[in-house]
């Protein structure tokens, strides 16, 4: 039987109705039609679902919607400001650290989260903290690099 | 996935309460990351999911007046990875916390998650039992402690009876002149499940510099993560040298029982227990100022 | 390259914002009202009949709107040549590899779809299957397709059999090759079946309207092709078949196969409703078309002054349970050529194609190609060694060059080389590398290699719109997987003389778009710049055409120049694309001014990459790191070199993988590590920077030279690696990937 939860998604206060059984990830995309996260394996292994709740990053795939209740969500819809790129997606744009675009919201959302707390990763930082997040087209040289610029700013 | 029934309770008398009545139709979640993994798989098919993450009692990571360090159940890895008396005081627990997952899965994944999941692989196991951990169970009779080591039953499987539940686990403090390893040897830097998994723990005497107390325990080579015996027996009281580390490594190969699988095979796993000993041991010991 | 103002700029990709905001729409991210959620049942069995499916009860269930078999597929004349071949999208009456699809359901939604799925009931008759690709050569072994023969060789010897392709190439006299040889060294080579680990699991949408029209959003490399296999599949007019194009999450080759499209429109068209199949990783890993796993002997000698003087190579391709799909033809096409980079006077080369009951195999980045470079580059590296050449020098004595004859043939039949650019690539690597110097500390070493790959095209077609305030509006078919409408973009606004910002490039739907081949091959760019280009120089004829009156000269005293329509050698007497536009589009008299281009395929390129590792091996534990990684191609024409870097650093990402972790495991012929844990593509942390070059060798059949960058940087990934491992441990690594396991047991082996 359906649940009611109450969440704020991008600052918003949303109330739906979702399966117990139904994860983060599928009340974001199918309840709220927020597409931007993707699911790229389902078991936390891709981080292509990665959104920020309570202010940490977590795998979406991996978390049910009613554990969800009462939490705040930040997802790739949330991120640009008034219509106006991040500087971390500026940086991507600039760099040419993005191909396909799949894995792109999820390396984001852990990229910003990262110069949230380190204003001055070095490489290996940022390698290590986008262990997490998996890209099949870059080779990560593009993204390492435009989180380096970005984070220089 | 089935459906299930959702419940949150507010105390562990609550949450055994919960799980005495509804017995194994009943599944705790606390950081999910195994169990929607296995629910999705199919491989477990709960009625009950009971969310310990509103159990103000599990939520604790704190020292207790004898310096023993707990950690509630429902603490994620990536609190103990940033807490400061882990770091100062079990350095070796975080150098294990932070290898497990991703900053994503740290951020939902508990320690006491990975230690009920008994994975023989799980690579909080080989540093908590080197360390002595003990378990804290909480069932409708009452509490009760269970020393790690009697802790794991199977692959999969605790001494856990219905019922009961693991409200958290408890570290005792860190010997003086002691000091921690763990080493893992996978494919992928991160992002992967350890082949083998070795965690030693030396502590030497005031005076002379000798061995003390010397642990070794082994993950991803045994039905379950295990401590090496007889370690103490061959080394308390001896000085250690080059060859008691060689010596050490074999005692450890020669008392797990690998199987081959599709990450590696037995006759491997063997060999690299030894080497992952031999180079924990050869950490603590330049840690200790100890010329082997 | 600076003698052009927009080819050669790194220009942001036009689909940047999109894709870094969320906005961009991928196969399963559509949704339609009223929309029915699929799912698959596949066969769990690698061989077996099908003697019953019972749907009953699952079509009994509540919310269940559809259940397909076999029996709601029309029938085609091969179903009895190959009853368990694709030409059915549900198997008929038997399964000939494990993830098969037998049935599907659509229902209100995953979970009661996954619920039906459970109560369909399939009778198997298992029967003995045939895995590895040594056991199915062998006489007597099952046979995967049971009237299978082997082509082009003699009939006398023909006789049932899983291998069921045979060609040979043959140049000069090989045994005589081999005795004019100082150093003649053999080996056996293996690589195992490998996945394209593309991020967006594989997912379609269709809906089936009253009056029979079916609209597919799906993930693919070719809105036409896919409208053509479904086309072919269900006997349904192109013109009632209309297939969106969608963003696509990674494909590398093997999106150009369709499994769930064609379900989802008959469970549409069985429920009157629309309805989307997501597969999960799981089922992605275990019923798509892999890369083939294979196994070489190759036998190279040489002069002890470094000339090749003989090469023979067996390869033996492991097809799985189908040949075909998705362009992988029945052979190895990136296998034979390998040999080509280089001038040998004698050679043979046995290829052969084997059947197995395995996921049937598809196009990989390159297909076939890297396989056959990790055997034979290191089996080159090893004459090198055993010669005491430096391996750069060694490939530089042999190389060939402008004019030589092709060892094998290339796909146009042609048989010597155009101009090519197989010794600037090596130029430039030796440069490279002796800037960056030797590599230096115990344990370490260095490998380069070289990959062939001849980058193919095809026919496409273009229709460019000029807008009355000068803006142009671009139409193509072509799919977007590497970066096109970017490339179309520069090509269009580098051609007219415009600001880029002025392009926008459109591809639409099958309705509406003209056709464009395939997104694969490495073609697309050249592909498309050829009708770009033709349409470009319509719309200019056109405009001239309109100036002259305007400008009250004759046509042909005019010339097109910087975005604008002059008198010629008068830059002031002109009229820009938005003047002229103003003027005489509109009523009365006017008419719109639009440009097309429509071309044929134009010949492959041939190409070649190279590869160079810095790597270091714990010698205890046999795990290798990469230290520095850098890959050199010659891409004609680098349009946008952010993109082809991107191109580059992807492949050689996917190259370590390959060499160093990736394989599918198979028990009972079913895949056992179909999770991205347990199936191992490097992490970030895995990898250092990837130097990426690039050398400008301008193709005389493109517009600009373009020669396609997408597949040759994988192709010798590998075998550098495998090279470095040589250079830094002595062992000759000749399987692959090479795992910590295999390194170490390898280094015990040496050791003793």
């Amino acid at each position: 039987m359906k649940k009611l939860i109450t969440l704020t998604v991008n600052g918003q206060q949303q109330e739906i109705l979702v399966e117990p059984q139904q994860t983060l990830v599928e009340a974001l995309r199918y309840t709220l039609g927020l597409t931007g996260t993707k699911e790229g394996c389902g078991n936390g292994n891709c981080g292509s679902c990665t959104v920020i709740m309570d202010g940490k990053i977590v795998n979406s795939c991996l978390v049910f919607a009613v554990e969800a209740a009462g939490k705040e969500i930040v997802t790739i819809e949330g991120v640009s400001q008034g219509g106006k790129l991040h500087p971390l997606q500026q940086a991507f744009m600039d760099e040419g650290a993005l191909q396909c675009g799949f894995c792109t919201p999820g390396f984001i959302i852990s990229g910003i989260a990262l110069l949230n707390v380190n204003r001055h990763p070095t490489e290996e930082q940022i390698r290590h903290a986008f262990a997490g997040n998996l890209c099949r087209c870059t080779g990560y040289d593009k993204i390492v690099r435009a989180t380096l610029k970005a984070a220089a700013l | 996935m089935k459906s299930f029934e959702y419940l949150t309770p507010r105390s562990i008398e609550e949450a055994t309460g919960i799980l005495n009545k509804y017995g194994n139709e009943a599944k705790i979640i606390a950081g999910g990351t195994d169990l929607i993994v296995q629910m999705k798989a199919g491989s477990v098919c709960p009625s009950y999911i009971v969310d310990i993450k509103y159990i103000d009692a599990l939520n604790r990571l704190d020292l207790d007046e004898n310096g023993s360090l707990h950690i509630g159940a429902a603490v994620i890895l990536s609190r103990i990875v940033d807490s400061e008396i882990v770091k100062n005081k079990f350095p070796m627990l975080h150098q294990a916390c932070s290898l497990i997952g991703s900053d994503q899965i740290r951020n939902r994944a508990t320690l006491c998650g990975n230690i009920c999941n008994a994975a023989p692989s799980a690579d909080s196991a080989p540093p908590l039992l080197c360390l002595g951990a003990r378990a804290l169970v909480a069932d409708q009779k009452g509490m009760l402690t269970i020393a790690l080591e009697k802790f794991f039953r199977g692959p999969g499987h605790t001494v856990l009876k219905p019922g009961q539940i693991l409200v958290g686990i408890e570290v005792p403090k860190m010997a003086d002149r002691s000091s921690s390893h763990y080493i893992r040897l996978t494919t992928r830097e991160e992002m992967d499940i350890a082949m083998v998994g070795v965690a030693s723990f030396i502590s030497l005497t005031t005076r002379d510099k000798v061995c003390n107390d010397i642990k070794i325990a082994l993950g991803a080579v045994s039905p379950t993560p295990i401590l090496v015996s007889q370690m103490e027996a061959a080394f308390k009281g001896k000085p250690i040298t080059i060859e008691s580390i060689e010596h050490a490594g074999e005692m450890a190969a020669g008392c797990c029982i690998p199987i081959s699988d599709m990450r590696a095979s037995a006759e491997y796993r063997r060999e690299m227990v030894k080497v992952l000993t031999r180079r924990t041991l050869t950490s603590i010991c330049a840690d200790l100022g100890i010329q082997s | 390259m600076t003698k052009y103002s927009v080819i050669g700029q790194r220009l942001p990709r036009v689909d940047a914002a999109t894709k870094l905001t969320g906005q961009a729409k991928f196969a399963a991210d559509f949704t339609l009202p009223n929309m029915l959620w699929g799912k698959v049942l596949w066969s769990p069995y690698p061989h077996a009949n099908i003697r019953q499916i019972d749907v009953s009860e699952a079509a009994a269930l509540k919310g269940v709107k559809a259940v397909i078999t076999a029996a709601d597929v029309p029938k085609k004349k091969d179903d009895e040549e190959y009853p368990g071949a694709m030409s059915s999208c549900l198997a008929r009456n038997k399964v000939i590899f494990a993830g098969q699809p037998v049935a599907a359901v659509a229902a209100i939604n995953q979970y009661v779809a996954e619920e039906a799925l459970a109560l369909i009931k399939v009778d198997y008759e298992v029967l003995p299957a045939v895995i590895d690709i040594e056991e199915a050569m062998k006489p007597g072994a099952p046979l995967v397709h049971p009237n299978t023969f082997t082509m082009n060789i003699p009939d006398k010897d023909k006789k049932p059999t899983n291998i069921f392709w045979y060609s040979k190439i043959e140049k000069g006299n090989i045994d005589a090759g081999f005795r004019q040889a100082d150093v003649v060294l053999e080996n056996v080579y293996r690589t195992q079946v490998v996945h394209h680990g593309y991020l967006e699991p594989r997912a379609s949408m269709a809906n089936v309207e009253p009056d029979g029209k079916v609209t597919i959003w799906s993930d693919n490399q070719g809105i036409f092709e896919l409208r053509e296999i479904v086309a072919g599949l269900l006997n349904i007019p192109f013109s009632k078949l209309k297939v969106i194009p969608v963003e696509v999450g990674g494909a590398f080759g093997g999106k150009s196969s369709q499994i769930v499209a064609p379900l989802c429109v008959l469970l549409s068209g069985k429920s009157g409703l629309p309805v989307k199949i997501v597969t999960s990783r799981e089922e992605t890993f275990k019923t798509n078309r892999p890369a083939p796993a294979a196994l070489f002997t190759v036998k190279i000698g040489a002069t002890k002054d470094g000339a090749i003087t003989g090469a023979y190579v067996k390869m033996v391709y492991d097809f799985g349970a189908l040949s075909g799909i998705g362009g992988m033809g029945q052979f190895s096409f990136g296998g034979p050529p390998m040999l080509n980079t280089y001038r040998i006077p004698n050679i043979k080369i046995d290829n052969y194609s084997v059947y197995t009951n395995k996921t049937p195999s598809g196009p990989y980045r390159g297909p076939t190609a890297t396989q056959a470079a990790f055997a034979i580059e290191s089996q080159l590296d090893e004459v090198a060694r055993a010669l005491k050449i430096d391996p750069v020098e060694f490939r530089l004595k042999n190389v060939s060059v402008d004019g030589d004859p092709m060892n094998a043939p290339g796909f146009g039949g042609d048989d010597h080389f155009g101009k090519i650019g197989f010794k600037p690539v090596m130029e430039q690597m030796k440069k490279y590398l002796n800037k960056r110097g030797p590599v230096k500390g115990g344990n370490r070493g260095r490998g380069v290699s070289c990959g062939y790959w001849a980058t193919a095209s095809g026919s496409a077609g273009a229709i460019i719109n000029l807008n009355a305030d000068g803006t142009l509006d671009v139409l193509i078919g072509s799919v977007d997987v590497s970066g096109t409408r970017t490339i179309a973009a520069q090509v269009v606004a580098e051609e007219l003389g415009v600001p880029y910002e002025k392009v926008t490039v459109n591809t639409g739907d099958t309705d509406v778009a003209p056709y464009s081949t395939l997104s694969a091959g490495s073609m697309i760019a050249r592909s498309i710049s050829k009708p770009l280009h033709l349409a470009c120089q319509d719309i200019i004829a056109q405009l001239c055409e309109r100036a002259a009156p305007l400008l009250e000269v004759r046509p042909d005293e005019l010339e097109y120049t910087r975005g604008q329509v002059q008198i010629k050698g008068k830059p002031d007497k002109a009229l820009t694309l938005a003047e002229i536009g103003g003027k005489t589009f509109h009523f009365p008299g006017g008419s719109p001014i639009i440009g097309r281009g429509s071309t044929q395929g134009s010949g492959s390129s041939p190409v070649i990459a190279m590869s160079t590792a810095d790597v270091e091996v714990d010698k205890e534990t046999g795990k290798v790191k990469i230290l520095n990684f850098a890959t050199i191609q010659d891409t004609g024409c680098s349009i946008n070199p952010t993109l082809i870097e991107g191109q580059q650093q992807g492949a050689a990402a996917q190259g370590i993988g390959w060499a160093l972790m990736e394989k599918s495991v198979y028990q009972n012929g079913v895949i056992q590590n179909a999770t991205l844990l347990d199936y191992r593509v490097p992490t970030a942390v895995d990898l250092p920077y990837i130097d990426a070059f690039a050398v400008e060798i301008e193709y005389e059949n493109s517009p600009f030279g373009i020669r396609g960058a997408g597949e040759p940087p994988l192709v010798p990934t590998v075998a550098a690696i495998a090279n470095a491992i040589r250079d830094a441990t002595g062992v000759r690594m000749k399987e692959v990937p090479m795992t910590p396991e295999t390194v170490f047991w390898a280094l015990q082996k040496k050791g003793k």
